[in-house]
């Protein structure tokens, strides 16, 4: 499998390469670490604001072609610079401050979401060797870092002193609250049985044929798979589970008093959630980065595109949900379901029925 | 640990609010999540329409009129018209009635489309919204090819129409309806089966009969609670007597009926438009009115049935130019006043699902 001709467009190669340039030059020590890192996270940096800048663009596309519109056309071909145009013209906005704000939770808050939402890449293996950091924890950090994700929200809420932010932060923090269990729980039956926190693990114990993905272990692969969607979805505050920001009941909810820069990082911390979600979704069920013929980061990619294309869509067709019910629903119907498969992969796990 | 303090709150929802379309504002008083009281706070857009009524001609009162309801301001100058040829007895030829009938019907559709469209963006669901105005799009170039305009017609004059359609006007009517009829079904399909949209509107925001005609609620929002009054059959104006349509009817009076309810009436209202079409008489499209109008003196109240409800209009006169007093009475003002009743006591979502499916439009309520 490995001896294809697209094996020359593994990356690993590179870095492994740029690594030893580094030490070439006359790095060593605490010095070459330093290095290596700095210059990966800055890597890390650039690529997810271009991921999520395309992002952007392409939610924009696929809800106008759904509702028979072509979306941005007139940047470039099919407008693919507008969302740069966009954030250049956010950058150049003026700072709106409303004079009744709580001064440091107000500031802190954009800048807490965005580091959030970046800082769970360092445990993603984005293809074969494509990891900053193995860690022997690393879904339990991402699942720590990331709801780091609800504080800002909460903190935006708080801050801008207004009703209609405060009723949205108010109801981030409960929905993400509620929904991290049966997501937490869906995950913990991948868990049961890779026997390890790794991603590094989890994703190689997905190798060889497709049928060894989490998500083809009937019958609890399924079922966690679909949990596990459900609550990301919430995660993230997409539609069905938005009301955090409802724009018909709340206006913008708990950013409603953020323009400018701040407004664009809450906007593009919320895309890379989006992308977070995707790659947990790729990484735990649809076997990380193994694929047949193409390289693995491109296999890395069409995956985590495609969970993402699906939570587009949910979000162009569903109305909707209320307040109580996203509780009803989180409480009543995912939680016991996801204990229930939990409790089943267990079982199955320890009389050994599975392959 | 004591209990928790907590205390309501006020909110003003709009003027300025993605969804108090247009711009009303309503005071919530609020516990939380749960809205205690409702208080509708109307005025924002008085454009004293009644008042400058008096001070224009007769004729010139119908464009007026046509900003009084732009969501279907046909119906508003048909409602004007009816009241000076009532007062005037004025014979208008049948087909120009017709003519009335097809725009007053197209003007409906549009107007439940555009209902479907804001509606289920209340609630969430951002793509029908599109969709809806996709079809009334349909319905608006019609009109823009009879008389040039796409919202404030002015078509409707007094003894007639303003001009008499295109040739191409039938079939591209014909065509269009066909659009619509097909995707009907699209619309139901997308909504209808979903289980979100069923938990958000089935059991939500319920009126009961005795709360409706309490509140002189009546159109669609009165139907919906399963009491069977339509102008165009209890008391038939122009030339509805002359075609074979049902008016549907349910029974729970909540916001899913109440959106279902507008969908079928677009059934029926293709269905009279294609009898008209069929039965289209030849003749004049208008009975000349002299140039200085002046009908007897006198008083006359003339009432329709528009999409929202019953229309009525009031005219004073004295004999000269211009009438003494004009009253128009919208239905939404009742419907605005009947929130705060139903709307008690469910949450902000519900409130906001509750108050689209008024179909309320502010200038009628504003004047």
């Amino acid at each position: 499998m490995n001896v294809t001709p697209f094996v020359l467009l593994e990356l690993q190669p590179v870095f492994i390469w740029l690594y030893q340039l580094l030490e070439k030059i006359g790095l060593s020590g605490s010095w070459l670490t330093v290095a290596s890192y700095t210059g990966l996270s800055l890597f890390l940096f650039g690529l997810l604001s271009v991921v999520a800048l395309f992002l952007v663009w392409w939610e924009r596309k696929i809800s106008g072609h759904i509702q028979q519109r072509y979306g941005p056309m007139r940047n470039g071909w099919h407008g693919w610079y507008q969302t740069i145009m966009d954030g250049m013209k956010l950058l150049l906005k003026e700072d709106i401050k409303v004079v009744t704000r709580d001064k440091p939770v107000f500031f802190w808050a954009p800048i807490i979401a965005f580091v959030a939402a970046f800082v769970a890449y360092v445990v993603i293996p984005f293809g074969k060797g494509l990891i900053v950091a193995d860690l022997n924890i690393g879904i339990l950090y991402i699942l720590a870092v990331t709801t780091f994700t609800v504080i800002s929200l909460f903190m935006a809420g708080w801050g801008s002193h207004n009703k209609y932010a405060l009723l949205g932060g108010m109801r981030s923090a409960a929905q993400v609250v509620s929904y991290e269990v049966p997501m937490v729980v869906s995950i913990l039956t991948v868990i049961v049985f890779t026997g390890s926190l790794s991603m590094v693990d989890i994703v190689n114990s997905q190798s060889g044929i497709f049928f060894n993905w989490f998500i083809f272990r009937l019958p609890f692969g399924p079922i966690a798979f679909l949990t596990y969607i459900t609550a990301a979805t919430a995660e993230a505050n997409r539609t069905p589970f938005d009301i955090p920001e409802a724009e018909q009941e709340l206006v913008a909810g708990y950013n409603v008093e953020y323009s400018g820069m701040k407004f664009a990082m809450f906007f593009l911390a919320e895309f890379i959630n989006m992308f977070t979600v995707a790659a947990i979704a790729t990484t735990l069920f649809l076997g990380g980065w193994h694929g047949a013929i193409l390289p693995s980061w491109l296999w890395f990619l069409i995956k985590t595109l495609s969970i993402v294309l699906l939570l587009m869509l949910f979000r162009w067709t569903y109305p909707r949900l209320r307040v109580d019910q996203l509780m009803e629903f989180a409480w009543k119907f995912l939680v016991p379901l996801t204990f229930a498969n939990l409790i089943l992969a267990s079982w199955m796990k320890y009389a050994r029925w599975y392959w | 640990m004591g209990a928790l303090r907590t205390e309501e709150f006020i909110v003003n929802m709009g003027p300025h609010h993605p969804s108090t379309h247009g711009v009303c504002r309503l005071m919530l008083t609020m516990d939380g999540e749960r809205v205690v009281n409702v208080e509708p706070v109307i005025g924002y857009l008085h454009r004293a329409i009644e008042k400058i009524c008096e001070n224009r001609t007769y004729p010139q009162c119908i464009p007026i009129m046509d900003r009084f309801e732009y969501v279907t301001s046909m119906s508003c100058d048909y409602a004007f018209s009816l009241a000076v040829e009532k007062l005037a007895q004025i014979e208008v030829p049948e087909r120009a009635e017709y003519l009335r009938v097809i725009m007053l019907e197209l003007n409906r559709i549009a107007s439940h489309l555009l209902f479907y469209a804001t509606t289920a963006m209340d609630i969430g669901a951002v793509t029908p919204f599109l969709y809806g105005f996709r079809e009334r799009e349909l319905i608006i170039d019609l009109f823009e090819m009879t008389c040039g305009q796409r919202l404030t017609y002015n078509y409707i004059r007094i003894g007639g129409v303003s001009r008499d359609i295109l040739p191409e006007f039938v079939p591209q009517c014909r065509k269009a309806l066909n659009v619509i009829k097909g995707k009907l079904s699209d619309y139901q399909g997308l909504l209808n089966e979903n289980p979100i949209w069923k938990a958000r509107t089935k059991g939500i925001g319920v009126m009961s009969p005795e709360l409706a005609i309490a509140y002189g609620v009546s159109g669609p929002n009165l139907r919906a609670t399963g009491i069977k009054f339509d102008l165009r059959k209890d008391d038939p104006y122009s030339v509805y007597d002359h075609f074979d349509f049902d008016i549907p009817l349910a029974h729970n009076g909540d916001v899913f009926d109440r959106y279902l309810l507008r969908l079928r009436e677009i059934e029926q209202s293709i269905k009279i438009i294609e009898q008209a079409l069929d039965g289209l008489p030849e003749g004049e499209y208008k009975t000349k009115i002299p140039f200085r109008f002046k009908p007897p003196a006198g008083e006359v109240y003339s009432r329709i049935e528009n999409s929202r409800g019953e229309m009525g209009l009031y005219i004073l006169s004295d004999g000269s130019t211009k009438p003494v007093r004009v009253k128009a009475r919208g239905s939404s003002y009742n419907h605005l006043q009947v929130l705060p009743e139903v709307a008690k006591d469910c949450l902000i979502a519900d409130l906001v699902a509750t108050f689209a499916s008024f179909d309320v439009i502010i200038p009628e309520v504003d004047r």
